[in-house]
């Protein structure tokens, strides 16, 4: 994750931001995941 | 900056302008597809809608429902609203949303989306039926379409180098979004829930609020590159590919080529064999193999199978930016063909493995068709108006979400009340849905570059850019 624009590095800032934004998403679809897999075991019990 | 933006720059809402959204100095592109995400995640609850059916039809008689509660063919009718509004929307504000750019667009569609849960409250509250069709149907309908469509045009000019990733990474988020919702409204109802309210109500209010909240962040973490950005050490091709046009086609022109109408058959193909024997995966798994897959272990399958539809979404639009969009399609319906027909035979020599694995494959497929089409509709027109082309081709989806079931449902019942068993009632479906892939693959086949006389000239281009 360490593209640029205009040939610039990506700021401390948005990098932040950017740690920020993927925690935001990835925890709730990891919990979604969890506990689809959870019921999903049931098929090889 | 035109007249017109500056216009469009003033007031309380100047920051939803495109003009606000061009991306600064030191932005990451790696930010959009979080932006992206926030919304698919949360439309993507449409698909766990069915998990208040029940309880809406015991909202007056708590334990048993009343003769004056709602009855289960009146609540299908909501979800049933929202999937035709969600295509009326993408095909009807395409153009606009190319227009105004991402950040509005998701904003509406945080609106209608959220706006529509606390209408829908309203309708559980008041017990009318009406306000939950208007809600969440019509207007809820109409964030999703907005919602669905809005980054894929963002995300592919991010992406030039991986369009078919950055649109599977949003794509798979509208499948991980019910794997979310379900458990989330299951808690929520439970919370609320007291001896004498169910707690749907007071759980839509919730969701409304927090969908409205995460679909916010979306709309302003959005950004749009700068005019002729391109990522660091990414050439374009010299030599272009046989089927990745540089030109673009204007989205009306789109409606007057051929491809535009093969892609919508090759979309609504593969949609309409999925969401058949997706409609049907439990209730299959368990007369298929009875005793053996339990009424809980055929809803261990169908929750095994969202995580192959969404892994799917993003693992076959990223493997089509390697292979190509034709190429990935081939495979969705050669071997669909192959795995549709294996299902029966995997009944007939009792392998619950072999079922599984053929059902996982067939629906991480039936996710990658919607992921990788806007790469594809990208490849085929180009990026200008790709956004409005996606959202009209996804009139394909809603005609497959009726002609699916109802053709399943139908040959089920003719086969039933003539005399086939049950368990034997599927082959006939499963053969006639790998007849339905195998046209799918020929319409795929026959797919060529759109021919000059459709592209935009440098001046239309220029004309469209500014205005």
């Amino acid at each position: 994750m360490s593209e640029t624009t205009h040939h610039e590095t990506v700021s401390g800032a948005n990098k932040i931001k950017l740690v920020l934004a993927w925690t935001l998403v990835g925890v709730p679809l990891l919990w979604g995941i969890f506990n689809t897999l959870a019921k999903a075991a049931l098929l090889f019990q | 900056m035109t007249t017109a933006t500056s216009v469009d720059s003033g007031g309380i809402f100047g920051w939803l302008d495109r003009a606000h959204t061009v991306a600064k100095p030191g932005f990451s592109r790696w930010l959009v597809p979080p932006a992206a995400l926030c919304v698919h995640l949360c439309i993507g609850q449409v698909y766990a809608f069915s998990v208040f059916n029940l309880p809406m039809t015991k909202l007056i008689g708590i334990t048993e429902s009343a003769p004056d509660d709602w009855k289960l063919t009146q609540l299908g009718w909501i979800f049933s609203l929202a999937i035709v509004f969600l295509g009326l929307a993408a095909a009807f504000t395409g153009t606009w949303l190319d227009r105004v750019g991402p950040r509005r667009a998701m904003f509406t569609a945080a609106l209608c989306f959220g706006g529509g849960f606390l209408i829908s409250a309203l309708g559980v509250h008041l017990h009318q039926l009406w306000l939950i069709y208007l809600g969440y149907g019509v207007l809820g309908g109409c964030g999703l379409g907005l919602g669905y469509i809005s980054p894929v045009k963002t995300l592919i000019t991010w992406f030039p180098d991986r369009p078919g990733m950055a649109t599977g990474l949003a794509i798979m988020g509208f499948g991980g979004g019910a794997m979310i919702a379900s458990p989330l409204s299951v808690l929520l109802m439970q919370y609320f829930a007291t001896p004498t309210d169910k707690g749907v109500a007071a759980t839509f209010v919730t969701l409304g609020i927090i969908y409205l909240v995460f679909m916010m962040i979306g709309a302003v973490l959005v950004r749009v590159p700068p005019n002729g950005w391109m990522p660091e050490g990414y050439v374009p091709p010299a030599q272009p590919k046989k089927l990745v046009t540089t030109a673009h086609v204007h989205v009306d022109e789109a409606l007057r080529t051929k491809q535009f109408y093969l892609l919508w058959g090759v979309l609504c193909l593969n949609v309409t064999a999925g969401i058949g024997v997706l409609s049907q995966a439990s209730a299959m798994s368990q007369e298929m193999f009875p005793g053996q897959i339990t009424a809980a272990a055929a809803a261990g399958f169908v929750g095994l199978l969202s995580i192959f539809n969404m892994v799917g979404r993003f693992f076959w639009a990223s493997t089509s930016d390697y292979i190509g969009r034709r190429n990935t399609y081939m495979i969705f319906f050669a071997l669909g063909v192959v795995l549709y027909a294996l299902v029966p035979w995997t009944g007939r020599i009792d392998s619950v493995v072999l079922f599984v694995a053929c059902y996982a494959v067939i629906l991480s497929m039936y996710g990658g068709g919607f992921s990788t089409i806007p790469a594809y509709l990208r490849d085929i027109f180009g990026t200008r108006y790709v956004g409005a082309i996606h959202g009209r081709l996804l009139t394909a989806w809603s005609a497959a979400g009726v002609f699916g079931p109802v053709l399943v449902n139908y040959i089920r019942e003719y086969q039933l009340n003539h005399g086939v068993a049950k368990a034997d009632a599927y082959s006939v479906t499963m053969y006639i849905m790998a007849g339905l892939l195998f046209v799918g693959f020929i319409l795929n086949w026959l797919m060529t570059p759109v021919h000059e006389k459709h592209h935009m000239t440098d001046e239309e281009l220029k004309a469209s850019m500014e205005a």
